[in-house]
């Protein structure tokens, strides 16, 4: 019908499609709007009470309670228990996908999916399994208490569910990332003589070192604020190993709000620092992608 | 002798770049020692039982409540979330107002956050004198220590996963689709039910059940505000800790096998609809 009165009146039409505008422009800021009432009550709200509660009674009774032995012990073992699990999961990330990215092989697809599989885990079954294997009856258990080592109720356990939930992180960044860069640079280097140790460090490194960083802040971010896996192994010893976010639990847990919520803003900022981190890693590629981009475009 | 050098051979294409063997030797040790070997724990374990046990152990009343509890506050959660994460990939995507960026870089919040001051931070937000729960109350609407604290929890983590994975897809889509059909006078609505939802549904259906198969095993920040009753607010998670406590290993582990089939299953379904995703987007590049 629209086509004859369009062409009949064009007053009409005009006054109809400044209607339109006004109609999208409307709807734009509602959707605007309500994206933002939703992001702010799920994400900002609870990020601000986080550290409002903590400083509720001031900050000095915030600085006191981060500075409780307890507390203290909890932060050492966290440190601890990123140091061991992050360096050991970097070292497979890059051993593996120099494997999956480099060669082509039987079964490589499979590879892929088995270093997923811990995602797909529940933390629960990721302690669970430990359990089973180093606990009092598991397989191992005996053995263990005959040579007296102790790994479920210790920092081993901790160290060891840390590493499997934590596993796929640097491997999943850099797998896509070296197999998109191909192996052109590397057989150049080799065919000139380098070593593969010195092909390494001067070719691929330089190439993936932003994939990795980025791959190492997401797994040391999950290390350290773990939870449900390390419960299940941690046997929950104050002071000896009470990870910060298992700290965090036990202190909510006697009503000590203002040092739970303490020690939670600790790794909320260490949450804030990854974000800026991931941020500022996105945007530093997203940049030389671009400025290569331009650079390949004069070349033309 | 011979052959075991061309067995190798066969498997994989010749390559000039050297430490094949030793970096695939390596990552299978690693995998094998830290993943799957605890894995089959699992497996072993549950062998141990009789048929009749493992039956009686995860269709128990107890164990079916906590299913229906964790199955149902997944789903609702994951829906909502691919409400949301649409309408917020698409506000990041096809608007700009003051912000956009912060908005953009805090989505990914819920993955950096520890789960357990999620849940704790969540706790006070909706119990009865918190920020959120004192609105809610003279309404009759309680969060905290109901069904509907599990739910706000899992959506909270299952937010980044909707809006990370329909991001990309809706910079990559051409808008001249869209114009045409507002051209050829399309409402709005009609434009985003027939043109761009069929678009992005590949994409919004693998967020989904991310965020699904996220939720299904999240325990950490749910603990805090589901108040643990059993049959009433006992997720699966929290009764596989449950049983542990009490020693009952192998109960435990019996119900562990039932969450684990689910992840797995739910893994398949991932990897499929990325293939279809994959695929879609190969053809409109």
């Amino acid at each position: 019908m629209t086509i004859s009165t369009t062409i009949d009146r064009p007053a009409a039409r005009f006054r109809q499609i400044r209607v339109e505008r006004l109609v999208r422009r409307l709807l734009q800021i509602a959707l605007v709007v309500l994206a933002l009432l939703f992001l702010t009550a799920f994400l900002i709200v609870p990020l601000v009470a986080v550290f409002y509660e903590a400083l509720r009674d001031g900050v000095g009774a915030y600085l006191e309670s981060l500075q409780e032995p307890d507390a203290w012990a909890a932060i050492k073992l966290t440190l601890l228990v990123a140091s061991i699990a992050v360096p050991l999961n970097l070292m497979f990330g890059v051993v593996a996908s120099w494997a999956i990215a480099k060669f082509e092989f039987v079964g490589k697809s499979v590879l892929t999916t088995l270093i997923d599989l811990p995602f797909a885990v529940s933390p629960v079954i990721s302690g669970l399994i430990y359990v089973l294997l180093f606990g009092l009856h598991g397989w191992f258990g005996p053995w263990l208490i005959e040579h007296n080592i102790q790994i479920i109720f210790a920092v081993p356990g901790i160290v060891l569910a840390t590493m499997f939930v934590t596993f796929p992180f640097v491997a999943r960044e850099l797998i896509p990332l070296m197999a998109a860069q191909g192996t052109e640079e590397e057989q150049a280097a080799i065919s000139l003589g380098a070593s593969g140790w010195k092909t390494f460090w001067l070719v691929t490194l330089p190439n993936i070192k932003w994939g990795l960083l980025y791959g190492v802040i997401l797994c040391n971010a999950r290390a350290m604020g773990e939870f449900g896996a390390v419960s299940v192994v941690s046997g929950h010893i104050r002071g000896q190993t009470n990870t910060m976010p298992l700290h965090v639990e036990v202190l909510y847990n006697e009503y000590n709000f203002v040092a739970a919520f303490a020690v939670g803003s600790l790794l909320a900022l260490l949450a804030l620092v990854t974000l800026a981190a991931k941020s500022f890693i996105e945007w530093n590629q997203r940049r030389s992608r671009t400025s290569h981009e331009t650079i390949t475009g004069e070349g033309q | 002798m011979l052959n075991i050098i061309q067995i190798p051979r066969r498997l994989r294409k010749y390559s000039v770049l050297p430490g094949f063997g030793l970096s695939l030797g390596y990552a299978l040790l690693y995998l094998g020692l830290i993943v799957l070997l605890p894995l089959s724990a699992i497996v072993t374990r549950t062998a141990q039982l009789s048929w009749e046990q493992f039956w009686a152990t995860v269709t128990d009343d107890r164990v079916v409540a906590s299913y229906r509890l964790t199955f149902g506050a997944s789903l609702a959660a994951a829906l909502l979330n691919a409400v949301f994460g649409l309408l917020v990939a698409w506000v990041i995507v096809r608007y700009r107002f003051p912000g956009r960026k912060l908005v953009d870089a805090m989505v990914d919040l819920p993955f950096a956050l520890p789960t357990a001051v999620a849940g704790i931070a969540l706790t006070t937000l909706y119990a009865r004198n918190g920020w959120i729960g004192q609105w809610l109350e003279p309404l009759g609407i309680k969060v905290a220590y109901t069904p509907l604290g599990i739910i706000v929890a899992l959506t909270f983590i299952g937010l980044p996963f909707v809006v990370r994975t329909v991001q990309p897809v809706l910079e990559d889509m051409s808008r001249e689709v869209e114009e045409a059909a507002a051209s050829l006078g399309a409402r709005p609505w009609q434009t985003f039910r027939r043109v761009i939802l069929p678009e992005l549904l590949p994409a919004v259906l693998t967020g989904f059940t991310l965020a699904f198969a996220r939720a299904l095993g999240e325990y950490g920040s749910v603990v805090f505000i589901s108040g643990n009753m059993p049959m009433r607010t006992e997720i699966t998670p929290l009764l596989i800790i449950t049983k542990l406590e009490q020693y009952q290993y192998s109960e435990a582990t019996a119900i562990a096998v039932v969450m684990l089939a689910a992840s797995f299953v739910l893994l398949l379904v991932i990897n499929l609809l990325q293939r279809w995703l994959s695929v879609r987007s190969g053809q409109s590049a």
